[in-house]
């Protein structure tokens, strides 16, 4: 019966194979044949932007980089899961759980983790709860800039199953139906500890070679851009914001 | 001809290896030091490694033009020219680099040319903040360069040389013969702009981290900043050896390691100088470090250059 629902799930959403099943996001359940991504020659369309700005914008769609084999993936592996640089971007109420880890209570330094004020040199990403359209907009842009590896780290209810916003009317509910996500951490909103306990849990997911979420964005890349395309509805963006 | 081409490159490699490391290691331990100074256990000591081998093993990286390729490496450039060109330990062919005659000079240009290409590179990524660190970085460079330079005149005409190794030299035979006791004024007015050098509180207003992400550097990611945390090693290496040189004696001993050891301990002490002030001061804003520079280690620099002329 369960795994009945599990496919009906998937069946509807098209999620990637290996997203957790919890409560669709009703938002990305719809048609997405009106929203045209590529153009003849598979390049991006960029049809948020004035036709000048489309020169200024990359218009290839993220690459599926294949890791190495054997012990030099699993050194540098090792290297990634040791220094997690975290994206200084707080989105929801959960960004102030991150002040105490910084300081000398938690400290998480002595883990190799510490914040990065610019998405470029950040290996993960914190989204720290709800997540409004608005700064949805906002969370994808950043994504997108993050150089790969890159991880994500789901905070509180609000990102698995839209929490006490269940059904707000301008916030997601499913956070990895936008973008993938490595690790949740259920609460609202969890205590430091359980931020700790997921950052851990990633690390040993990194160590694993099983964080490859940019990777899966990159297979995935319509499906997610449908999905963010459907919410967002004042795309003058990039399709692609490398 | 060729076997002294290649022992002098093996030689320069070795020595190279050993300032990255241990900068590498010393910048480590500094934090960790700043960690408990803040109560915290803070990141262990091989931390920059680890960093610098995630940056260089990231799978993508964006390029925004030449000079955004050019500026990791001018600055590269900027932090090996500034080692290579003094020596080290003083006495041993190992590790007197290309030291000649006239290496002050040189070295005092190869602090600023790396920060120049830097400045053109940072612009090229076309970050608002980029250009924003890099005008408050030159703004402050420009500054502690005058009681720096005053120093080093001073320097230069009590020695009447412009070469690091005579100046070491001449500070041998016991700490009453170097510089920070004969010229005081010198050492202060050095000791002072050496702060600003190293960018560390009160002078970090160049990085500051949240108000301007992280200035110069903003745009920069992957192997860029990669190579940009190995200059950072490098350079700041070469400037806390190149400080030892000046003012307080060198670094020499019969025995090789002794004579490491030696330059282990008091660029330590330096660099843990510039953290002692770091952990004690607020940042400074731009126009508050000018004036600052501009003031007492100025004065202070002329102070010395009259010493010496008169
Ligand atoms: S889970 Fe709770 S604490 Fe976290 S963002 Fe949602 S409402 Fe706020």
């Amino acid at each position: 019966m369960e795994k009945d629902m599990e496919r009906r799930l998937y069946a509807d959403t098209g999620a990637p194979e290996g997203s957790p099943v919890v409560n669709p996001d009703p938002r990305t359940l719809g048609d997405s044949s009106n929203i045209q991504l590529f153009n003849e020659q598979l390049k991006l369309l960029n049809s948020g932007l004035t036709e000048e700005d489309r020169l200024n914008f990359c218009d290839t769609p993220p690459e599926v980089i294949k890791p190495f084999r054997g012990h030099w993936e699993n050194f540098l592996n090792w290297a990634r899961s040791e220094s997690l640089w975290i994206l200084g971007f707080g989105t929801g109420c959960g960004a102030i759980e991150l002040r105490p880890l910084m300081t000398s209570r938690f400290d998480m330094y002595q883990y190799g983790i510490q914040p990065r004020p610019t998405p470029r040199q950040s290996s993960i990403f914190v989204i720290g709860g709800y997540a409004s359209v608005k700064t949805m907009k906002r969370i994808v842009r950043s994504y997108e800039q993050m150089q790969g590896p890159k991880f994500v780290l789901g905070l509180g209810s609000c990102t698995i199953n839209g929490g006490m916003y269940y059904d707000s009317y301008n916030t997601v509910n499913r956070l990895d139906h936008y973008i993938p996500v490595d690790v949740y951490i259920a609460g609202c909103m969890p205590r430091p500890e359980a931020l700790l306990a997921g950052l851990m849990e990633l690390k040993t997911i990194i160590k694993e070679g099983r964080g490859e979420g940019a990777n899966k964005y990159a297979e995935n890349f319509e499906w997610y851009k449908a999905n963010q395309k459907r919410i967002i509805k004042d795309w003058n963006m990039p399709d692609y914001n490398w | 001809m060729l076997s002294a081409i290649l022992t002098k490159t093996f030689y320069t490699f070795i020595s190279l290896m050993v300032i990255l490391n241990y900068a590498l290691l010393l910048i480590g331990s500094m934090a960790r030091i700043r960690a408990k100074v803040q109560g915290r256990v803070g990141q262990p000591v091989w931390q920059p490694y680890i960093d610098i081998i995630k940056n260089y093993g990231k799978r993508t990286a964006v390029t925004h033009g030449v000079m955004f390729y050019l500026g990791p490496v001018f600055r590269l450039a900027g932090g090996l020219g500034t080692y290579l060109f003094m020596p080290v330990v003083y006495g041993f062919v190992m590790f007197e680099n290309f030291s000649f005659s006239g290496d002050l000079l040189l070295v005092m240009y190869f602090i600023f040319f790396g920060q120049l290409g830097m400045a053109l590179g940072a612009g090229e990524s076309g970050h608002p903040y980029s250009p924003l660190g890099v005008s408050r970085g030159l703004a402050q460079m420009t500054a502690f360069e005058l009681p720096f330079a005053l120093a080093v005149i001073s320097i230069v005409a009590q020695y009447g040389t412009l070469s690091i190794t005579e100046i070491v030299a001449a500070q041998q035979g016991g700490w009453q013969n170097w510089v920070a006791f004969t010229n005081p004024f010198a050492m202060i007015a050095g000791m002072l702009a050496f702060l600003g050098m190293s960018m560390q509180n009160p002078f970090s207003v160049v990085i500051a981290p949240q108000e301007i992400p992280i200035g110069p550097p903003t745009e920069m990611h992957s192997a860029f900043l990669g190579m940009l945390q190995t200059n950072r090693a490098i350079f700041n290496g070469a400037k806390m050896v190149l400080f030892m040189n000046l003012f307080w004696g060198g670094a020499t001993h019969k025995y090789l390691l002794v004579a490491i050891l030696i330059m282990v301990v008091k660029t330590f002490l330096i660099y843990l100088y510039v953290n002692i002030v770091g952990a004690s001061f607020p940042r400074f804003k731009t126009e508050q470090s000018i004036r600052f520079f501009l003031g007492v280690p100025t004065i202070i620099g002329i102070i010395a250059v009259i010493l010496q002329s008169i």
